[in-house]
């Protein structure tokens, strides 16, 4: 078994914790030494947030140093830029479509990146990326607040060392069970959107 | 099975394995989770304290009555409760006593980066130090037990990535048997009287039992031998031996679980079996300070950071500048070319948050604000900029009457929360009724501990398992202290508190400010968050309502023709309706909470 190296990030309040505590929990199931590591407390105030998890058959430190990174899990634009150099050359980044836009770029002192710019950062780290619509898909879901669980759809596309039905296990014991049904449908809409990325790729390749 | 829990779940799991009866804390970041965690099993009383010493004074009591007790705090924590640790240390108890005790590497969460392994030398009192979550939660155990071996207190030390971290954990079962109650007092006053006399008689008692803890850590578990490569010897604790596991896996380690008092044989005899001997361990050097001071020569500081947290990158980077590894063994952060400016994401007051509405009232009048530890010491960013002090809980108040006494032109406040007031304010308010200070201290009553994620606090009514107690009446307090001039304001009606605070400023003598509103992030708040809308016939895009710091109000795409500067909207997901921004706005461009309430019933 090939240890993965998985950081999540976002802003404070936007499910990035949810989302960690699945892929630390989907690790488990498939039969990994499991660790995750996060800051609770001030930080957590509309701040940048940040979750370290780690696969792997024995895994020592809980936090992943840089340039170890096997795979981003962005929930927003920015914040994929702001931790891009902790990314391994050539790895994966998956960036949920979703900006939240700073007080200083709100107030007009300073300026959201652009999806240009994004672009041309990202490239040079990795041409493994994929840009999932997460607000629309988890909006046409029935919740935008289910956004992350849309990412999580598109992840689960990418990651051949757990099943499908290992990751819904994981999210039906997670979510309460009135949003349930919404979870299950996006998800489903986050992979079914990763795949065809995927089917688009090989039969250029 | 394996269970992944963090390490603070770990601990409380720990607790309630190894039969403990008595739990009390004060919350703290990276510590909180523990008795959040502890109140699900019954069998273990467990309690919010007003502060970190009476925490500690009740573990103490629970152990002096027969019961295996803990207190549970953040490295600063002990600070407040040294005068308790200190005396606990002299005089053993009945049994097990142990104090958890997180520090925050790289100070996530807090004003200071400590390194609390100095208080167990200080106090004579053995230290254990986790790795992972399996370990949190068998020391524990392991910690009672030698607390009652040795009649000392213990403290299990962790830190931010021990608390924070999840790793897999095999659970068990409850120890029952001898130490449930009902307990039998046993008298002795000669060991638990700590006046000079007896005291004098304890002093050799407890450095003879620090003699006895060394030649048990000889053999202690926990302290592990790992012999591989003989080049290089790595000593090291905590989760610091994980970074180093990581960088170097042909090494050989000595892992310290008890890093006070250190083995000296088994040290020594590491030594000698390496050739080049490392200390790697997080913040001081304590590990580094205690081999040298068996007499044997070892390298740590001179290598690795003083400041700061550890992690595989940084242990990596400081062994190749120091030769311990070739560079290309090592992987980087990658170096990311033409990157555009990145704007930064601090910490904010949330949307809809009370405090403020008090900093905007600070600011228009001008006042010098001595803060405090909470959710308000971030009105200190801008764009309100509005606090100057804040040094630790508890001590605007203090810091308020100091500078009142000497006098200043400025007005000057004291701003602090309820659950700070509890914790250490109440002694500084009493100091300047007693010794007469014009100082105006503006308690911020938001009915919750909001910073450390909404624990129950005597503000409250009700206790850490969810019960129904006594709700302390701020404005009876102040009187019950002498203070007269006492003032109830809600700090989202800016004209209201304005006027207030005027007349709290203007009065010969101290006086209370009560700034009383619920942190809008409690259900009950949530339940009535009404977005704001902006009538765009009115907005001139002045920005005065930017001053504020609302991440809720944000500039529209576009712009006032006569002034040709963007206009202002509200975003509907984030804005709770607090009427902050309504009331800042000098054009009525921002239609108020009322208004917007009226609108929705004329559709409806």
């Amino acid at each position: 078994v090939k240890a993965i190296n998985f950081l999540v990030v976002g802003v404070g309040g936007q499910g990035a914790l949810l989302a960690s505590n699945v892929l630390a929990e989907v690790g488990v199931r498939a039969g990994f030494d499991v660790k995750k590591a996060e800051v609770h407390g001030m930080s957590q105030r509309g701040g940048s947030v940040n979750s370290h998890v780690r696969w792997g058959e024995q895994v020592n430190s809980p936090l992943i140093g840089g340039g170890e990174v096997d795979v981003l899990f962005s929930l927003e634009k920015l914040e994929t830029l702001r931790y891009l150099n902790m990314l391994r050359k050539g790895g994966l980044a998956l960036i949920g479509e979703f900006s939240i836009p700073p007080l200083t770029v709100s107030s007009g002192e300073q300026r959201y990146p652009d999806d240009e710019q994004i672009e041309r950062a990202l490239r040079q780290v990795t041409e493994d990326f994929l840009c999932v619509p997460t607000l629309s898909l988890a909006t046409q879901a029935g919740a935008a607040r289910a956004h992350n669980v849309v990412l999580l759809g598109a992840l689960s596309a990418r990651i051949e060392a757990a099943a499908p039905e290992t990751w819904m296990q994981v999210i039906e014991v997670t979510v309460p069970e009135k949003y349930l049904a919404l979870n299950r449908l996006a998800f489903e809409m986050g992979r079914t959107y990763a795949l065809r990325d995927n089917e688009i790729k090989y039969s250029a390749s | 099975v394996k269970t992944l829990l963090s390490g603070n779940e770990a601990i409380a799991r720990g607790a309630y394995e190894s039969g403990v009866r008595l739990a009390s804390a004060y919350p703290g970041t990276p510590s909180t989770e523990i008795l959040e965690n502890m109140v699900q099993y019954k069998d273990i009383v467990s309690e919010w304290a007003p502060n970190e010493k009476v925490a500690l004074d009740t573990a103490v009591g629970g152990a002096y009555a027969g019961a295996r007790s803990m207190a549970v705090m953040k490295h600063v924590g002990l600070n407040v409760a040294a005068d308790t640790f200190f005396y606990a240390a002299m005089t053993g108890a009945e049994a097990g006593l142990l104090i958890v005790c997180a520090d925050d590497p790289a100070m996530h969460s807090s004003q200071n980066e400590q390194d609390n392994r100095r208080y167990c030398k200080f106090a004579r009192v053995p230290c254990l130090e986790p790795s992972d979550s399996q370990e949190a939660k068998d020391m524990v155990g392991v910690g009672l037990e030698i607390s009652e071996r040795f009649d000392t207190p213990v403290m299990l030390r962790t830190t931010t990535r021990i608390g924070h971290s999840h790793t897999l954990v095999e659970l068990g079962e409850r120890q029952a048997g001898e130490v449930e109650g009902p307990y039998e007092y046993r008298l002795d006053q000669a060991k638990y009287v700590m006046v000079p006399g007896n005291a004098r008689r304890r002093h050799p008692i407890i450095e003879e039992r620090v003699s006895r803890l060394a030649e048990f850590a000889e053999s202690f578990a926990y302290n592990k031998v790992e012999l591989n490569d003989p080049r290089l010897g790595i000593v090291t604790d905590g989760v610091a031996y994980q970074y180093a596991r990581e960088v170097f896996p042909e090494a050989s380690f000595l892992r310290l679980g008890m890093t006070y008092p250190l083995p000296p044989k088994l040290v020594q005899e590491f030594a000698d079996k390496v050739v080049r001997l490392i200390v790697i361990e997080e913040l001081d050097p304590f590990i580094e300070e205690e081999i040298r001071l068996i007499g044997i020569q070892v390298e740590g500081k001179s290598i690795f950071p003083l400041v700061g947290e550890l992690d595989p990158g940084v242990v990596r980077a400081a062994a190749v500048r120091a030769g311990l590894l070739d560079a290309e063994q090592a992987v980087a952060p990658l170096e990311v070319q033409d990157l555009p400016p990145l704007p930064m994401r601090p910490p904010l007051l949330c949307p809809g948050c009370p405090h403020r509405g008090l900093f905007t009232v600070t600011n228009k009048l001008k006042l010098v604000v001595n803060g405090d530890i909470g959710c308000y010491a971030l009105g200190f960013l801008p764009p309100l900029s509005a606090l100057h002090t804040c040094g630790c809980m508890g001590a605007s108040i203090g810091v308020a009457h100091g500078v009142s006494k000497v006098g200043v032109r400025q007005k000057h406040v004291a701003v602090l929360g309820d659950s700070t007031f509890f914790h250490s304010g109440m002694p500084a308010l009493l100091n300047t009724a007693y010794n007469r200070s014009d100082t105006v201290t503006v308690i911020l009553d938001n009915r919750t501990t909001a910073m450390t994620g909404h624990q129950e606090n005597p503000a409250t009514g009700k206790t850490l398992d969810g019960e129904e107690t006594v709700r302390v009446d701020f404005e009876q307090l102040a009187r019950a202290m002498g203070i007269e001039n006492t003032y109830r304001v809600d700090p989202y009606d800016l004209k209201q508190t304005e006027n207030a605070l005027r007349a709290a400023l203007a009065v010969d003598g101290p006086a209370v400010v009560i700034a009383e509103r619920a942190c809008a992030l409690l259900p009950e708040a949530r339940a009535k968050w009404t977005a704001l809308e902006v009538d765009p016939e009115r907005c001139n895009g002045c920005g005065l309502c930017f001053r504020i710091g609302c991440p809720a109000v944000l500039r529209s795409n576009e712009s006032d023709p006569k002034t040709g500067r963007l206009r202002v909207k509200i975003d509907p997901l984030l804005c709770t309706g607090c009427n902050i921004c309504a009331q800042v706005c000098a054009r009525g461009a921002i239609l108020g909470r009322e208004e917007i309430l009226r609108r929705q019933e004329a559709r409806s």
